[in-house]
């Protein structure tokens, strides 16, 4: 009877073994550190498709209109506020109000029934987020969201991770800014961004927790 | 090993089948959250006519309507300072400007693009027009203009209507008014917008 194995299938038997808990320990990486992290997961920088063609390219980029002209409340409450439509309505009654486009928006302020606008950026449920706390201590509009006078329809800028938000939480003088310049879109930190970031924390008393009942409560 | 791998795809399509979001996405209404049990859809409830919160009762009528006895009121309801000038400014940036332009002349974007051009500040009936006047077409509208009531806080009104009042006084004071001390600048300046419209650049 001759030989089932070749001689070599001993080599190759034991290889496998550790060839497999190898594949496997990959497996186990790609799928708990890099999957989680990838823009697949986190949606970042996936631009969504709004019921209406709204373009904050358009309304803030080519016409200056300041955040705050529609997200009222991101001064004083936890959410920066979504426009009702008649806030639409204050232009848009003289201005394009013939617009095919825009016949979403005129149907919201004939019926009252609101524009369904998807939410770009969604935070999980267990996480409280104030904006306000963050605007009034010299945190920017676009250290978290990006130029978004340079996007049409508007995308999450950064992945929104916890890692992410520690990475300010822990550091704060990496990233804020003179509270003159928190809704200036445009603005680029100085090259002295560390020396006036150390100052403005002392100033503006910012000492933000990184316990977890901070954000998760 | 074609076996191996189809069964740690299957076994991990499996685990996969397990990983729900149901704390990503609990079963509460939060801010503009969809609402399945109210009709219209919409979580954050309309507030019924008349509802006052406690302690929110607008008794201040001078405050809260701009009027006195049915007339406008003649002073600002709030303590003008450096700081409600400053609140003021801000805001009527925000929310003015887009029509009336930063320095009130009527020119802003909006109206650039077609929109029905508001009158100047500058002109002498609005420089007499009591400050309750502005406060009330702020919180109610007037003519194409919709109201700001729901976007502007009653004192962030009181201040831009302070702040527009500084407005007014800076196109229209008298050179007088000028410090010794800076006069200099006034001219300079007063020169530089003569070169400037002798060279035919202006408009």
């Amino acid at each position: 009877m001759s030989q089932l194995f070749h001689p070599a299938a001993n080599s190759i038997a034991k290889i496998s073994v550790v060839a497999g808990a190898l594949a496997a320990g990959l497996v186990a990486i790609l799928v708990l550190f890099v999957l989680p992290r990838s823009s697949y997961v986190t949606r970042q920088h996936e631009a969504r498709v709004q019921p209406v063609p709204f373009y904050h390219a358009h309304h803030v980029g080519s016409m200056g209109i300041d955040c705050r002209y529609c997200h009222t409340s991101v001064d004083r409450s936890a959410v920066a506020g979504i426009p009702p439509t008649k806030t639409c309505m204050n232009c848009h009654s003289q201005i394009w109000n013939q617009a095919p486009t825009l016949e979403p928006v005129r149907e919201s302020w004939r019926t009252g029934q609101p524009i369904e606008w998807v939410k770009v950026h969604d935070l999980p449920d267990f996480v409280y987020f104030n904006h306000s706390a963050h605007v009034n201590k010299g945190v920017g509009c676009s250290t978290c969201h990006g130029r978004v006078d340079k996007m049409s329809f508007v995308w999450q800028e950064e992945s929104l991770l916890m890692e992410w938000c520690l990475e300010c939480h822990r550091q704060p003088e990496k990233f804020l800014r003179p509270k003159s310049e928190v809704y200036d879109i445009t603005y680029q930190a100085p090259a002295n961004q560390l020396e006036m970031g150390h100052q403005l924390v002392k100033e503006y008393d910012v000492y933000p927790q990184v316990t977890c009942s901070t954000c998760h409560r | 090993m074609i076996l191996r791998v189809s069964a740690l795809v299957a076994l991990l399509a499996v685990a996969g089948l397990g990983c729900r979001q149901d704390m990503h996405d609990q079963p509460k209404y939060k801010p503009y959250r969809q609402s399945e049990f109210f009709t219209d859809g919409r979580a954050m409830r309309p507030l019924v006519a008349g509802t006052v919160a406690q302690g929110t009762l607008r008794d201040d009528t001078a405050l809260f309507t701009g009027k006195s006895g049915g007339d406008f009121v003649t002073e600002i309801p709030l303590a003008v300072t450096a700081d409600l000038l400053e609140r003021g400014r801000s805001e009527f940036q925000v929310f003015c400007s887009p029509c009336h332009g930063r320095t009130g002349k009527g020119d802003g974007m909006i109206v650039q693009r077609g929109f029905k051009r508001p009158t100047s500040y500058h002109v002498d009936r609005l420089r007499q027009t009591p400050v309750g006047y502005f406060f009330d077409v702020i919180t109610n509208g007037y003519g194409a203009m919709s109201d700001y009531a729901a976007q502007v806080p009653v004192e962030d009104r009181w201040a831009i209507v302070a702040y527009l009042r500084t407005l007014q006084l800076s196109q229209y004071a008298p050179a007088a008014d000028v410090p010794a001390d800076r006069k200099a600048e006034l001219e300079a300046s007063l020169q530089a917008l003569d070169a400037h419209e002798a060279a035919g650049e202006g408009h």
